[in-house]
């Protein structure tokens, strides 16, 4: 075995788990990233929606909000637009209404159907995505005063 | 008064560390023994005045000092003494006050552990020991004084996140930064080994101890906080690959691997160059952890609130930090010399599996948990990247290296038999395939997911060929049983340390799969009275009632749960209301069986008369808890072996101290 040899198979080896990783890398970011888009995106149908997984992030509509059993009721808003959606389970310490949420889902027929709403662990705490999302529809407030 | 000499103390240690960046390391190549020497005093005075500087910060929040603006924002006189206490690191100052005085203690260890290092090793590490020291105080100093006063004092401060007051996350972030910052160890003494050009085992022997003992600390870290997500969230669940969980996790998989081509540079002087490479790779993970956590760039389910203009200076401390070591690498690594050769079938071989396998992990984790960013700055969308990306990226690439620790340890140095290693191996791989199959069936065919037999399989495949590698060494059944014992008996302690390591990983796997595989949920809406049958437990929602605490109200659920009829246990979950500062949490009621955690949320209540429970069987659970103490445990024991003790190593025996070994 001389040294030539070694750092052959060092650089085999390391390319076959580089490639292995490489090919597991590309086929998941085709099927398993989220994209984030704001209730507009959606309503505006910008954005292709059908059938994928996505997120959806605004803030929780005021007086939107219906609990029926454990199914829960509420819009996403980012002021231009509001999205019903639909979620079953309990919802997060910090989700009340006017403040920001991220739920991930699915569309369905008009309404989001959402099988995660994302717990934040400060109440002071505004998602980048909505944040932006708001700016850019001419809804900030600002960051909340602590 | 106090917090201004907390204040002072912390200026005058960023005076002391440059003096400390410099001098020794100009000394270093002057051949100056004075100058050298001077690492010495100028780390016993950094810890000494970073010391006051957290104990003045202490102070101030266990006498509850409002016109402390921290103290103000983070703590509040009813909140009980333990986090008043933790209190201290619950927040962005205090978090990096605690990080430099654990940099501070690690400096001070080499100091008073090492005199038997070459003099010119040890003044290097302590003098790159000390530009970090220089980069982390600029950037408290600069942009978050800890000390900061508020006038006029408010009457009562502003509470801790009711999610940190709890043990588990009081004793959460300071493993995890002793892990962070163990790793720091390694990261200087590989930039003073780049400088010298010379990498050999007393080398390896002075850099393995500290970082099996910064691995040992973020195991435990990385743990605990996973054990509060699971008890605390009350989601039911461990582990969510978040940007915030993934920035502890990189660095514990370079470390891993460091410490397994550590080995390889202690006992077959190969593998120097990548050894290096590993060891900068570990610190500047860390340093990323540091960034990302402390940042805010992503949006994680764990992120707090965040200042975003610090995290440029964080960002210019990695690129200096991690862009500098590996210019130096470039530069520095084709002069060290290769040293021993080995065939590609040996236990050299194996452990370089483990290091290329670990290390393309971290990779992929590295880049899932950055990409959002690229995907925003390139204009490709707003994504996120979760649990499903990294279960099919990450999980499969850990399959060959589960399937290799089997077979790595029965195969010898320089050159293994792989087919000898493989024939030993036989009844592991067979009792494997049985389980797999049982497991598969016991599941009812492909009603559960697929990978769960295999990753039962790989659980006992792994478990076995660690026994079958202790029962090699000890000659069990080829000689009688008591001399197998006798050997037994006189096993270094390192052996132990890795049989119980790798064994601890099989029993975790098991757990993981089991609990990620047949957790079984169930989300309703219960009235009193009602029941619900949850994988054979029968969940009674007894009485909700209001009780009061010390710094929150909450209302109480009462399970009764019966499993075949007979009482099983009494469940009391609770959603807490905390005053100070007003924010609701959720306390979840578990009872841990040998085959499951049975767990219990109580929310709020409906609109028909009902509330909301969510009720949750989730097997093996323990197991995980139980498999991570096991590669604690491991790591300790190894750490004890007489070999490893920090401040053995020697690199000529002329001059060895009698009271060296210390730890």
């Amino acid at each position: 075995m001389t040294r030539k040899k070694r750092r052959l198979y060092f650089v085999i080896l390391g390319l076959l788990a580089i490639g292995t990783a490489a090919a597991l890398v590309l086929s998941a970011l085709r099927q398993d990233i989220v994209f984030f888009f704001s209730p507009s995106e959606i309503m505006e149908a910008k954005v292709p929606t059908e059938g994928r997984r996505i997120r959806l992030g605004g803030l929780v509509e005021q007086g939107s909000v219906v609990k029926q059993g454990a199914l829960v009721h509420f819009k996403v808003t980012d002021g231009a637009h509001s999205l019903p959606v639909v979620f079953e389970g309990l919802l997060p310490d910090l989700f009340r209404e006017g403040q920001g949420v991220v739920t991930e889902g699915r569309m369905g027929d008009g309404v989001f159907m959402a099988s995660e709403v994302l717990a934040k662990h400060d109440e002071n705490y505004m998602p980048k995505e909505v944040a932006e999302s708001l700016k850019k529809s001419g809804h900030w407030q600002g960051e909340q005063p602590k | 008064m106090i917090a201004e000499i907390g204040h002072f103390a912390l200026i005058l240690a960023l005076a002391v560390a440059l003096v400390q960046a410099t001098i020794p390391l100009i000394g270093a190549s002057r051949g100056n023994a004075t100058w050298m020497a001077l690492s010495g005093p100028t780390s016993t005075a950094q810890v000494l005045l970073i010391g006051i500087s957290f104990a003045a910060l202490m102070h101030a929040y266990v006498t509850s000092d409002f016109s402390v603006m921290n103290v103000a924002q983070n703590s509040h006189t009813d909140k009980p003494m333990l986090y008043k206490v933790a209190g201290v690191w619950g927040n962005h100052e205090g978090s990096l006050l605690l990080w430099i005085t654990i940099l501070a203690l690690f400096g001070f260890a080499v100091t008073l552990f090492g005199r038997n290092l070459p003099p010119g090793l040890k003044s290097r590490a302590l003098a790159v020991q000390a530009m970090i020291t220089v980069g982390f105080l600029l950037f408290i100093l600069l942009t978050s004084n800890p000390f900061a006063r508020l006038e006029p004092p408010p009457i009562n401060g502003s509470g801790l996140n009711p999610l940190l007051q709890d043990p588990g996350l009081a004793f959460h972030p300071p493993l995890l930064y002793l892990g962070y910052v163990g790793f720091s160890m390694a990261f200087s003494f590989a930039i003073a080994a780049l400088i010298e050009g010379r990498v050999d085992a007393a080398w390896a022997r002075w850099v393995r101890p500290w970082t099996l003992a910064a691995w040992v600390f973020l195991t435990c870290g990385i743990a605990l906080g996973s054990w509060w997500a699971y008890y605390e969230l009350g989601w039911g669940g461990w582990w969510y690959w978040d940007p915030v969980e993934n920035a502890s996790f990189m660095p514990w998989l370079a470390g891993t691997a460091l410490l397994h081509s550590a080995v390889v540079v202690e006992k077959r002087d190969a593998l120097k160059s990548w050894t290096i490479l590993l060891a900068i790779t570990a610190f500047g993970l860390s340093l990323l952890g540091t960034f990302l956590v402390r940042s805010g760039v992503i949006t994680s389910v764990h992120a707090f609130a965040t200042d975003p203009a610090r995290g440029v200076f964080i960002l210019g401390l990695l690129v200096v930090a991690i862009g500098g070591s590996f210019l130096l690498y470039a530069l520095r690594a084709p002069t060290l010399k290769t040293g021993g050769l080995f065939a590609p079938l040996s236990r050299e071989g194996a452990l370089l599996l483990n290091n290329v396998l670990m290390a393309t992990g971290a990779g992929t984790v590295l880049l899932g948990t950055l990409y959002p960013l690229f995907a925003d700055a390139l204009d490709l969308g707003k994504v996120s990247v979760g649990p499903p990306f990294f279960n099919s990226v990450f999980l499969p690439l850990m399959v060959p290296m589960v399937l290799a620790m089997g077979i790595g340890p029965l195969m010898s140095w320089k050159r293994g038999d792989l087919a000898g290693a493989l024939s030993r191996l036989k009844v592991a791989a067979i009792v494997a395939l049985i389980v797999a199959i049982v497991t598969w069936v016991a599941q009812g065919g492909s009603l559960g997911p697929w990978w769960a037999a295999a990753g039962m399989g790989l659980a006992v495949w792994l478990l076995l060929g660690t026994l079958t590698e202790l029962a090699e060494r000890t000659r069990l059944f080829r000689v009688p049983v008591g001399q197998s014992l006798l050997r037994l008996g006189k096993l270094p302690r390192a052996a132990w340390g890795m049989t119980l390591t790798h064994a601890g990983l099989a029993v975790f796997i098991a757990g993981m799969t089991a609990s990620s595989a047949w957790k079984v949920e169930s989300v309703q809406s219960q009235k009193i009275g009602e029941t619900v049958t949850v994988a054979g437990y029968a969940f009674t929602l007894k009485t909700v009632q209001d009780v009061q605490g010390p710094n929150y109200i909450a209302s109480r659920g009462t399970f009764e749960v019966t499993k075949d009829g007979a009482h099983f246990a009494v469940m009391q979950p609770q959603k807490r209301s905390y005053k100070m500062p007003p924010m609701p949490t959720t306390e979840a009621a578990i009872e841990t069986t040998f085959l499951g955690d049975v767990y219990a949320v109580v929310g709020d209540a409906s609109s028909d008369g009902g509330y909301v429970t969510r009720l949750y069987f989730n097997p093996l659970v323990v197991w995980m808890w139980f498999g991570t103490a096991m590669m604690v445990f491991g790591g300790l024991v190894s750490l004890s072996d007489r070999r490893h003790r920090i401040g053995a190593p020697t690199r000529a025996p002329t001059h060895v101290p009698a009271n060296s070994v210390k730890a």
